[in-house]
């Protein structure tokens, strides 16, 4: 049976590497498309008009966009080595706290990194209150997902591979080990993991990608400032 | 047997609402607790501790987030389903009910709250997000087919809140000449006896967002 998956991804994407890691995770032959979002494909435009955003999943010719969505695609689609749980209240807190992650943590740790001064300031205090909830929801868990990764630890796994990039850029530290142990270790057996450890953009080209985009922040807010 | 499903949900919420709907037309009884929200009652700040906010559904343990609230409803109680059974007719469901919630209710927004030499760009933002979903619509009565599903309840938002809007803030986007097609779903789906018998009262929701935003229009 034709079986046609394409995957349209930039190279550093976390959001685009949430699909990768699904897909190896389940063991889904599919063929990667990398798209130079500077100047994005016509094709690109066309499968997700509404974003014009990667990760787009085309499964036999059909788009699917926004992470979330097609991670769900996915687990329903191919149903070996489920990411989400069976049960429907566990179901609803895994959704619980994906969005919690892209929602609260992935917005407040952003802020800390690419803001200045006093907004830095409050982000990092955000950020702080969020991971704590996390922290506790790790409930002496391997994963999220319990013994092996799920669809939290796929959603946060950015967290895994950019905090330590953006810690090194800045300067400051984000994620504590003395604050944040069960966080701390989860990071550590995340990143590697097998399918996740091949599969992450390497580390120098994101310390330069994520320098220069902290860089244009700093020099575009100075140059604005009244 | 279990205990009462309970919802806490407020008058005015739009999100609570969404799960009134949902929980009726699925013949599920439960308890409504109405929530003051500038007094919110200590069970509720311990079923949502982390957000504070209504929606919670509470059926032995708390859920809350209204379109994660929905799939739970969908997935626990399976008759008269209310996503779609494919798996991309799901996926298209959940994208356009996150667009709703996450894009369209925020470029709207800014189109209703914009200053004057901003607004016109504001407006054209909208007009062209809420486009989008009304091409959703296709040649179907509803998002959901032949009757009300999880995007339409999703979408109780254009339904309602932009209505509303209109009357506060003296701003008309969802124009009849402009959007014949989504004005015409808003009208059969207001229509449904469950979606009527959950939708506010339209002054009272105007009266009461004109006080939510007094503070903000007193600015203007």
């Amino acid at each position: 049976m034709g079986e046609e998956v394409k995957l349209f991804r930039s190279w550093s994407s976390p959001f685009a590497l949430r699909i990768v890691w699904a897909l190896e995770i389940k063991g889904i032959e599919y063929e990667a498309v990398f798209e130079d979002l500077s100047n994005k494909s016509p094709l690109l435009l066309q499968y997700n008009p509404v974003h014009k955003k990667v990760p787009i999943l085309v499964h036999n010719g059909r788009p699917i966009a926004e992470s979330f969505v097609i991670l769900e695609y996915i687990d329903e689609t191919w149903k070996q080595v489920p990411l989400l749980p069976e049960d429907p209240y566990e179901r609803a807190m895994a959704r619980f706290w994906a969005k919690f992650c892209d929602d609260k943590v992935l917005t407040s740790i952003w802020s800390a990194f690419i803001k200045q001064g006093k907004e830095q300031e409050e982000a990092l205090v955000a950020a702080a209150e969020n991971l704590k909830f996390l922290e506790k929801e790790m409930k002496g868990k391997k994963f999220f997902g319990g013994e092996r990764i799920g669809y939290v630890d796929i959603v946060l796994g950015w967290l895994a591979n950019l905090v330590s990039i953006f810690e090194e850029i800045v300067g400051l530290k984000i994620v504590d080990e003395g604050k944040f142990p069960l966080l701390y270790s989860w990071m550590q057996d995340f990143a590697e993991a097998p399918i996740i450890r091949d599969n992450c953009p390497p580390r120098d080209k994101m310390i330069v990608k994520f320098q220069a985009l902290l860089d244009a922040a700093i020099a575009s807010s100075s140059s604005s400032s009244k | 047997m279990a205990e009462e499903v309970k919802l806490f949900g407020m008058w005015a919420s739009l999100y609570s609402r969404r799960i009134e709907i949902a929980l009726i037309m699925k013949g599920v009884q439960f308890e409504f607790i109405e929530e003051d929200l500038q007094n919110k009652c200590p069970l509720l700040l311990q079923c949502n501790s982390i957000h504070k906010k209504v929606p919670v559904l509470h059926n032995g343990m708390p859920i809350a987030e209204s379109i994660i609230i929905l799939e739970y409803i969908d997935e626990t109680w399976p008759d008269n389903p209310i996503l779609p059974r494919d798996p991309y007719d799901r996926a298209m469901a959940r994208f356009w009910a996150r667009f709703i919630d996450e894009k369209l209710i925020w470029v709207s927004w800014d189109a209703y709250s914009s200053k004057e030499e901003d607004q016109g760009k504001a407006i054209e933002e909208a007009c062209k997000q809420l486009k989008a979903l009304e091409n959703e619509l296709k040649e179907k009565e509803f998002f959901g087919g032949d009757t009300v599903g999880y995007l339409d309840i999703a979408a109780i938002m254009v339904a309602s809140w932009f209505g509303v809007m209109q009357e506060v803030m003296k701003v008309e986007l969802l124009t009849e000449e402009n959007f014949p097609i989504l004005r015409q779903w808003v009208e059969k789906f207001v229509d449904c006896p469950i979606v009527k018998e959950c939708l506010p009262h339209k002054e009272k929701m105007v009266e009461f967002t004109r006080v939510l935003l007094k503070d903000f229009l007193a600015s203007r």
